[in-house]
């Protein structure tokens, strides 16, 4: 489903992507910036919503802060005939954050499916992973984890791609 | 962060209403007035708590693309290719991870031909291979994080 978004629309995307102004009329307020009424952005912003363009409208966690220091992206090679399936499967944990069918770069890397699992502690991560491998069962013909060492770089998706200044890389785990 | 803060993020991760006040809106639930979730929410954005407020959009529904990266860097050229990486504002994220491909990034342009010209620019300035990973498939989840 592809939405087709107008000059009105990108530029509230423009305007909010960084987010919402911390007031107790933000829409009003974004509304008066853009010099449209604010009954009209909010109705294109449900529209959105419903749409898929905005995922949610809320808080978003740094899981790091939250104490989710191990952040593993598990790969898995299964049969091409079974990802639908092993997704569905991962998807079903309900501790799988994101979950994707990518192409199998061979020799070496054989995995095609990814997902990103986290936890507070080694251990409790560790144990994910076999879980996942147990609801996978022999759909699974090999897999890995690859725990983040570092954060290099993290910023939200950029309509304009200008003005963006790189943090300084920091500690997955302090 | 104490039970409040707990509260509202993990009440919050979604759903924040599209209303002429959405914050006294949201705040009735938590037991609190529109003024106290807004300052609580200032702060844990000043603290790192929260990284964002406000619409996550997602960039497939606009014609964006994006791709993951597979990089292996010497360990002795680490940092200089770190900066060359990072200094493309196309890149999202960028982890370093535990295996011989040990850099891992996302690139996120409007067009497919940019998010292409990125990932040959970072080989030509690098002299590194790009492994280049697609989404085939998405499937959907939705986590939320328990504070």
């Amino acid at each position: 489903m592809t939405h087709l978004l107008d000059d009105i629309d990108r530029a509230i995307i423009v305007a909010t992507q960084d987010g919402l102004p911390l007031v107790e009329r933000p829409y009003d307020s974004v509304a008066a910036d853009l010099g449209i009424d604010a009954a009209e952005l909010r109705r294109r912003v449900q529209i959105m919503l419903e749409s898929g363009v905005i995922r949610r409208i809320g808080v978003v966690p740094n899981h790091y802060a939250l104490g989710y220091a191990w952040n593993g992206m598990t790969v898995w090679d299964v049969a091409d005939a079974d990802v639908a399936a092993a997704g569905a499967a991962l998807c079903g944990l309900g501790f799988v954050s994101h979950c994707y069918e990518r192409p199998r770069l061979l020799p070496d890397w054989p995995f095609n499916l990814f997902a990103m699992i986290h936890a507070r502690r080694k251990d409790d991560a560790d144990q994910l992973v076999v879980r996942a491998a147990q609801a996978l069962g022999v759909m699974n013909r090999g897999h890995r984890v690859l725990y983040s060492t570092r954060i290099l770089k993290k910023t939200g998706l950029r309509l304009k791609g200008n003005g963006d200044v790189p943090p300084q890389p920091i500690p997955a785990r302090a | 962060m104490d039970d409040t803060d707990r509260a509202i993020v993990n009440a919050l991760q979604g759903g924040f209403p599209v209303s002429e006040t959405p914050f006294a809106d949201a705040a009735q639930s938590l037991g609190l007035s529109a003024e106290q979730l807004i300052t609580r929410i200032k702060v844990l954005r000043q603290r790192g708590v929260l990284s964002r407020f406000g619409p996550m959009y997602n960039a497939d529904r606009f014609g964006g693309h994006n791709t993951l990266v597979a990089m292996e860097v010497p360990a002795e050229r680490f940092d200089e290719v770190t900066d060359i990486v990072n200094s493309f504002a196309e890149v999202a994220h960028n982890y370093q991870r535990d295996h011989r491909l040990n850099m891992w990034f996302v690139i996120a342009a409007e067009t497919r031909e940019r998010v292409a010209q990125v990932l040959t620019e970072v080989q030509d300035r690098t002299g590194l291979l790009a492994h280049d990973l697609p989404k085939l498939t998405e499937f959907h989840i939705g986590l939320k994080f328990e504070a």
